[in-house]
């Protein structure tokens, strides 16, 4: 079977286990879902960058910023187009912002790359207080979009419809993204990532196929960005620090950097780890200041824990574990 | 992969029909249903479940932390005393760490998983903003949003949110015709948060200072920094500075004047008005600096400062006294700031709807208790929840802060509105803690 | 020009905050060629233990040597016991637990200190235009640069932290104590730390407080090149002018965008920062 073929099967694999998970639970499950599915696609393409490419971008959620601010002026001013054209036009136009972004830091390696990309999401946000009228200030923009069509009333609430919305989008992406990987840009990014001499020598162009993983990661990012518009209305600069874009990054790390499975499981250490801590804190019953700052604090163990003992993330771990017991599994049976 | 093909075929189609869906407008939405009020989630025999956002985490939280702080140890007083109408204040406090994709992540938790009865004090305009039509659409009664944006009084699009809150630009406006008449052909410049607190009290200061401006500076509430703002009013010659500012860049911005020796008459909004906050801070930072002859307060020493609340300073005030009492039994740390007012302040006045609203608690009789409320108090200014005017808290109050802690009332409570209409003084009486009935 | 001037004061006064923390970052990137992400939590960590023993015996400098002393220390401690057995293992692993770190610190003094504000005082009167602790940042920033250079290049102490960075296996074979080494060089670097964040900590300290600080000072090794301590010093300086005038003639708002501008505009000439060398380029 081709591999693309196979990975849109994957991908409907994917749509049907959300889609069963969606049916099972509530509205705030699916509001989570929803979450876990576009901080994929972003992590993903970040992979793709960082894994694919070796470019450690600490400025992912810029390109998520530019994606979701995108969606809430297109909704403002467009209101008559739909979604998926939304959606394509985020493409376009993130696309755009990664050529630029490319280009610029195509000749920075290492720790220059990673603060060029790091003060890139620290000033993107000061665009929205300078141009208020348009972009909203630190008040951002709000935005109502369609909710479940008609024909659907009752069979899915508006919730669970945004977040089938976002992971067909999601799980369309991954496939793209699993066969640009597979494919000879992904062969010629790791050709890159591992000694850029001897890419060269071997005929690859190392600038254009930089430029083009940031390209593809800045894509992903900001159909990210314009999904989670789309789920939760409102876009403001507040939600695009330097926090989230490290944090896509350490999670990256924590999930496995090999992997889209990794991209996975960075995801719902995103979305989950913090509600989880918050309980986990509640029902300590710390002191005050301590409960308040466990989840941060969590996270962090939490990384540094993993990284010590699995150095190949959450991924690596479980595919260690699988190996291990199909060998106790094959030693019983012999 | 054959056995697969059936069971997968049908979520390509559902792809389909989900885009074909997706063909009519992405912003054409139609009208939402009316919801039901006649239901009373959280609501037991014995408790009713609130809920609230808050910053307790991340840059925004030093300033505002107190506020739940503050509400959470008057719902403990009322649960000790009884709680209203049979009924234990479950206060449900969740962290949104001023992001407002968290604030829609905490608030559909607190409205689906807790099942709260009422959004009570949610905090911030960025980060209440993002759920404001969430919690009308869903029915969930919006009760006194922590700011002072215009947004949250308006019934047409959010009948059940109430304001709480004096506006931003009501109380500029008071701020201005106060400094027209106390600080007469004086030079005037504003220093102002750059979002809708500086937009709305610059139109309110506007329409009494428009010929005696000089100079408007604003600042952003991530870089904590003020050297070039004071440098441009000080010389632009403004003798009064209005700071429409939170209370850390009321002191940065005091400690840059005294840096450069520069001495303005200070006019500062309740947001940034915490006094006792600010005291405590400068007391930190002149530590050990006293052989410099500059006590900790001289920065202050005369500030004028508006304010709806009753004040922790105020020994003549009887809620203040109460207040402070109740935060001595149940609070936590330190004695209780301004900012720990707001919140009590809040409290008492959801506590006292909850008690109006009567045993038979449902969500319309809360809001048929908010749209009737006589309102008498806390507060220092009538109050407006009624039908066609959520707006909250109508005006401010004016005092001056004296070094050394105590603050004098130079201006009774005096109200407006948010457009042209003229600032008037007010007959208001309010109750007494012990009259008031907000708990058993 | 007035106004100029005192913006260009301000701006050589925040710069030599940001200086401070760049120097501790190229410390570190020489000792062990990683970005640490934890540099302003373990500045975090000293200045508050510095508001704690001021606040305990009403001395400042007391908390100053503190603050320098628990740098040293929690410097030192984190690289041998978190860091080293991570760095082993891959490079990008090793920044990750970084900012693992700077999670878990910063949570944790809000864990112990709260999350409210306190203040602290500067070291010097800051009262005047270009006051007396304006004018400690930077000579104290400047001194620190100046005897950085002096231990790398004249001491053996300095030979070996060298050797150690960039030729561990040929270092070990001369009978350097490579780990040792390592361990010297992240001490000093939270040293140098601790020492920015008494710089850029007053006058209100929060956990977030070095947010700011810390995205300028980072900004501000890149620019001046990271394997330099003078170049930190100028990029500190360069980031600091030029935050400090976009803010007075532009708006505050831009500042961050103008850390933007500066980085893309030094590094599209030298992709090494100001003061690189050519030669230490690795295609």
């Amino acid at each position: 079977m081709p591999l693309p073929v196979r990975h849109l099967l994957l991908a409907a694999l994917g749509l049907a286990a959300v889609a069963g998970l969606l049916f099972v639970t509530g509205d705030l499950t699916a509001l989570r879902v929803a979450a876990v599915g576009y901080t994929m696609l972003a992590v993903a393409g970040l992979q793709l960058l960082v894994g694919g490419s070796g470019q450690v971008s600490l400025g992912h959620g810029a390109f998520m910023m530019i994606g979701a601010y995108t969606m809430a002026l297109l909704v403002l001013h467009q209101p008559s187009l739909p979604l998926a054209a939304n959606l394509g036009v985020i493409v376009a136009v993130s696309v755009v912002a990664g050529v630029a972004v490319g280009a610029a830091t195509a000749r920075l390696h290492g720790p220059y790359l990673a603060g060029a990309t790091l003060i890139l999401a620290v000033g993107l946000p000061g665009l929205a207080h300078r141009y208020h009228q348009l972009l909203g200030g630190s008040n951002g923009l709000n935005i109502r979009t369609a909710g479940a069509p008609p024909f659907l009333d009752g069979l899915v609430t508006t919730s669970e419809w945004r977040a089938l919305v976002v992971w067909t989008t999601v799980v369309l992406g991954l496939a793209a993204l699993a066969t640009i990987s597979a494919g000879r840009l992904g062969r010629r990014m790791r050709a890159v990532r591992d000694d850029e001499t001897a890419a060269a020598m071997a005929g690859v162009p190392v600038g254009a196929t930089k430029v083009a993983a940031f390209v593809i990661a800045s894509a992903a990012g900001g159909l990210a960005g314009g999904l989670q518009a789309y789920v939760l209305g409102t876009v403001t600069p507040g939600s695009f620090t330097l926090v989230l874009s490290l944090t896509l990054l350490a999670a990256l790390v924590l999930g496995g950097i090999g992997s889209l499975w990794g991209a996975l499981w960075a995801s719902i250490a995103i979305v989950y780890l913090d509600v989880w801590a918050t309980d986990l804190a509640r029902a300590a019953d710390l002191g005050r200041d301590v409960e308040n700052n466990l989840p941060v604090v969590f996270f962090g163990v939490v990384l540094i824990l993993v990284l010590r003992f699995w150095p190949l993330g959450v991924h690596g771990a479980l595919r260690d574990l699988g190996a291990r017991l199909r060998v106790a599994g094959s030693g019983t049976s012999s | 992969m054959r056995e697969h093909g059936s069971r997968v075929l049908w979520a390509p189609a559902l792809a389909l029909v989900m885009l074909a869906a997706a063909c009519s407008g992405a912003g054409e939405v139609g009208q939402g249903a009316d919801v039901d009020l006649d239901v009373a989630p959280g609501v037991t025999d014995d408790a009713v479940v609130i809920g609230t956002h808050q910053p307790l985490t991340g840059p925004a939280a030093p300033g505002y932390l107190a506020v739940s702080q503050g509400a959470g140890a008057v719902f403990d007083h009322v649960n000790a005393e009884g709680g209203v109408n049979g009924r234990r204040i479950d206060y449900r406090v969740e962290d949104d760490g001023y992001d407002p994709s968290r604030t829609i992540d905490v608030t559909r938790q607190l409205v689906i998983e807790d099942e709260i009865f009422a959004m009570v004090g949610g905090l911030g305009t960025p980060t209440h903003g993002g759920v404001i039509d969430y919690l009308n659409d869903e029915g969930v009664p919006d009760v006194f949003p922590a700011s002072g944006a215009l947004a949250w009084n308006n019934t047409e699009e959010h009948p059940l949110t109430y304001g709480w809150q004096t506006d931003y630009t009501k109380e500029a406006k008071i701020q201005g015709e106060y400094i027209t008449e106390n600080f007469p052909g004086q030079d005037v410049g504003y220093l102002f948060q750059n979002d809708d607190v500086g937009e709305d009290s610059q139109a309110g200061l506007d329409q009494y200072l428009s010929d005696e401006v000089v100079a408007r500076e604003h600042y952003e509430s991530d870089i904590p920094d003020l050297g070039a703002q004071m440098a441009e009013l000080e010389n632009s010659g403004a003798e009064v500075v209005v700071c429409s500012c939170i209370p850390a860049f009321v002191a940065l911005g005091m400690l840059e004047a005294a840096r450069i020796g520069y001495e303005p008459q200070w006019v500062i909004s309740s947001i940034g008005g915490d006094t006792a906050t600010l005291q405590a801070l400068l007391t930190e930072f002149t530590e050990d600096t006293d052989a410099e002859g500059v006590p900790a307060d001289a920065f202050l020493d005369g500030a004028i400062v508006t304010s709806y609340m009753p004040r922790v300073e105020d020994e003549d005030d009887e809620w203040g006294r109460f207040f402070v009492e109740v935060y001595e039994e149940y609070g936590h740390g330190g004695p209780p700031t301004n900012t720990h007012m707001f919140g009590m302040t809040q409290a008492v006045m959801f506590a006292q709807v909850l008690k109006s609203a009567g045993r038979d608690l449902t969500r319309q009789s809360l809001v048929d208790a908010l749209e009737t409320q006589e309102w008498r108090g806390p507060g220092h200014t009538p109050f407006s929840s009624s039908e066609g005017d959520h707006g909250g808290h109508q005006g401010v109050y004016v005092v001056r802060y004296q070094s050394g802690g105590a603050i004098e009332m130079v201006q009774e409570a005096r109200v407006t509105d948010r457009e042209g209409g003229p600032v008037e003084e007010v007959d208001f009486e309010r109750l007494s803690p012990e009259d008031l009935p907000f708990h058993d | 020009m007035n106004y100029f001037v005192t913006l260009t004061l301000n701006g050589l006064a925040s710069g030599a905050a940001y200086a401070a923390l760049a120097l501790s970052l190229v410390i570190i990137y020489q000792a062990t060629r990683l970005v640490n992400f934890a540099q302003p939590a373990l500045a975090l960590l000293s200045v508050y233990t510095a508001y704690t023993v001021t606040q305990l015996t009403g001395s400042y400098w007391l908390g100053f040597a503190a603050a320098l002393t628990a740098g040293l220390l929690v410097g030192a401690f984190v690289e041998r016991v978190i860091v080293r057995p991570i760095a082993r293992t891959s490079q990008l692993n090793a920044i990750i637990v970084t900012l693992g770190l700077l999670l878990v610190v910063q949570g944790g003094v809000g864990m112990v200190w709260g999350n409210e504000q306190h203040g602290l005082r500067y070291a010097f009167s800051y009262v005047g235009r270009f006051a007396p602790s304006d004018v400690f940042a930077l000579v104290s920033v400047g001194v620190a640069a100046l005897l950085l250079f002096a231990l790398y290049r004249f001491t053996p102490l300095g030979l070996r932290m060298r050797a150690a960075a960039f030729h561990p296996e040929a270092a070990r074979l001369n009978g350097v104590r490579v780990g040792l080494m390592l361990t010297a060089g992240w001490g000093i670097a939270s040293l140098i730390g601790a020492l920015a964040g008494m710089l850029a900590g007053p006058p209100f300290l929060s956990p977030n407080v070095f947010d700011v600080v810390f995205v300028f000072g980072i900004t501000a090794a890149v620019v001046g090149g990271l394997d330099n301590p003078f170049g930190a010093v100028i990029g500190g300086l360069l980031i600091g002018l030029g935050k400090s005038y976009v803010s007075g003639f532009l708006g505050p708002e831009l500042a961050t965008l103008a850390a933007l501008v500066i980085v893309v505009a030094v590094l599209s000439v030298r992709p090494d920062g100001i003061l690189s060398r050519p030669t230490a380029r690795k295609v």
